[in-house]
């Protein structure tokens, strides 16, 4: 069995971000950055299939700057065998990352491809399904259980306000969510061990593709701040809240 | 400017995201037409030709649609994408699954969770969890979108019925078997479309004490929600999380109990209308995003404050 797990590097989640003074984007420069969390519980689970089916070969594919082969570097740690970079100058739109995918899919043939179900910087929730329509897989997003028996997998997908169980055939594309596992972290032994696994280096020339402007980022911009309110007792709160049930 | 608003329903009755989702529509076009997939969705027909401004509703019927799994509408939606401008969908986990597949389909960059229509190119969203917000504009022809159903007030008027169309449909093909929908056993409202949701974090000490936190919100008919740290220490399940990489929240009252008020945390609530927090420390930085504060113990003050609510009734 061979796995797919494309992962993201975006500034970690505990850093407060800071918008650039000319409102282009969000300041990346001297941030902590570590793997999309949602990212690193799809390598966590591709790693328990690979303890359960020991033949099983996962692979991690990032696309960006070289700075992303760190990331990759973490994901071998963790357990991964061998990760492919594609190089781009920056992180490229979901539609193309889903057909750098698609690429590498039709190359490397697994039996899954699994993802965060979304990147915590644009918050997009896209790759997934787009990467799944691409390849004319089934698709199971917001994972937070995966079984497999033979061919066939079944999943419990989180959806709004219950838990939905689907079964189908592999190959397919699953996205994760937070509930599916908890990570592992890397040891220091598997942490030097990772410096050796193969990692390559591919462009997306090599892979056939080409990327074609879809949209424009007008501006980024800081969101309404929300300012200290007052400090008050519990007797007048209870008009406030009762307020907003009125309201109701 | 033509609109396609996507329902979402269970086949009986319409969730009520779609009438937010309506409402962002008429703000591109005078008229949207609706779109509605299942097996057999006449009730969900007759409701959607009577909310103001749907000029007309496209029906798609097949056994194979029943459950809407992605596969299959996403082939039923293609068969009319391309009469369309703008195709809308509720940014919920049903718009969230399926729009990007059509998306891919039509190489169209979706724009996802939409707050705002600047003009008929021109959308806000946010990103980093609403951490900052991203103006983009779509190149494309076809601009597929989701819509945060918070960020736009339902659709409220009512007409004479519009005209309802049967689409004929190709052959659809599932790959993919629905084997069950667990729905929440709680008798709550969902986290994340709720009015009040009341959160529980650490200062809570054990997963006995979230009792209290059960307590309040039965008293004000509020979901429950967590802080990460609540949830790592075992309090409450996963599914509480709030936060940027939980539920991204915005009821009409967050109340923030025992919670300092991490980043990730703060991300997840800062578009709630009133945010109120409940804390012994005066330095925590959730006093810094509330509305109202407390200071305090909560043990104290919880206990008080459901007295208060208790009485008022």
């Amino acid at each position: 069995m061979k796995i797919i797990v494309g992962i993201k590097r975006v500034i970690d989640y505990t850093v407060k971000i800071r918008i650039k003074a000319d409102a282009s984007g969000v300041e990346t420069n001297n941030v902590k950055m570590s793997i999309n969390p949602f990212d690193e519980i799809a390598v966590e689970e591709a790693i328990r299939l690979k303890e359960k089916h020991p033949e099983a070969e996962v692979i991690v594919v990032s696309i960006g700057p070289t700075s992303v082969q760190e990331t990759i570097r973490h994901a071998l740690a963790l357990g991964a065998d061998r990760g492919i970079h594609v190089d781009t100058p920056a992180a490229p739109l979901p539609l193309t990352v889903a057909k750098v995918l698609k690429a590498v899919v039709d190359n490397e043939t697994p039996h899954i491809l699994l993802l965060g179900k979304q990147a915590i910087d644009d918050d997009c929730n896209q790759v997934a399904q787009m990467a799944s329509a691409l390849l004319n897989w089934p698709q199971a997003t917001f994972v937070s259980h995966i079984s497999l028996e033979g061919q066939t997998c079944r999943a419990i997908r989180e959806v709004d306000g219950g838990l939905e169980t689907l079964s189908f055939p592999l190959p397919a594309v699953i996205s994760t969510d937070l509930r599916l596992n908890t990570p592992r972290y890397a040891t220091l032994p598997n942490i030097m061990k990772s410096k050796q696994k193969p990692l390559q280096v591919l462009t997306l020339s090599d892979l056939g593709i080409e990327e074609s402007p879809h949209f424009k980022v007008l501006k980024v911009s800081e969101p309404p701040a929300r300012k200290a309110g007052a400090k008050i007792t519990v007797e007048e709160l209870v008009p406030y809240i009762k307020k907003v049930q009125a309201e109701g | 400017m033509r609109v396609l608003v996507i329902a979402e329903h269970n086949e009986t009755t319409l969730r009520s995201a779609t009438l937010n989702t309506i409402q962002a529509g008429l703000e591109l076009a005078p008229q949207v037409t609706v779109f509605a997939a299942g097996q057999k969705i006449g009730p969900v027909v007759d409701v959607l030709s009577k909310i103001g401004g749907v000029e007309r509703v496209l029906k798609a019927e097949a056994p194979e649609l029943f459950h809407q799994l992605a596969e299959p509408v996403t082939q039923a939606l293609e068969t009319v994408a391309s009469q369309f401008t703008h195709i809308l969908a509720p940014a919920t986990t049903f718009g969230k699954n399926l729009l990007p597949r059509l998306a891919a389909k039509m190489n169209v960059m979706q724009i996802s969770d939409l707050t705002k229509i600047i003009s008929a190119d021109t959308f806000e969203r946010p990103i980093y969890a609403g951490n900052a917000i991203e103006t983009v504009q779509s190149l494309d022809p076809l601009k597929i979108l989701t819509i945060r159903p918070t960020a736009f007030v339902p659709v409220q008027s009512t007409q004479q019925p519009a005209v309802n169309e049967s689409l004929s449909l190709p052959p659809l093909s599932s790959p993919v078997q629905h084997i069950s929908l667990e729905s929440s056993s709680s008798e709550r409202p969902e986290l994340t479309s709720a009015r009040v949701v009341v959160s529980g974090g650490r200062g809570l000490q054990t997963k006995e004490n979230f009792r209290l936190i059960e307590e309040l919100a039965d008293c004000l008919k509020a979901a429950i929600g967590a802080s990460r740290a609540a949830v790592d220490a075992g309090f409450v399940p996963n599914d509480y999380q709030v936060g940027q990489t939980g539920k991204v929240v915005a009821p009409q009252l967050y109340v923030a109990i025992g919670i300092s008020g991490a980043i990730q945390h703060l991300a997840g609530i800062k578009d709630s209308k009133i945010i109120i927090a409940i804390n012994k420390d005066p330095e925590a930085p959730i006093f810094q995003v509330a509305d109202f504060g407390i200071v305090g113990d909560l043990f104290e003050i919880v206990p008080q404050l459901i007295k208060a609510l208790k009485e008022q009734e």
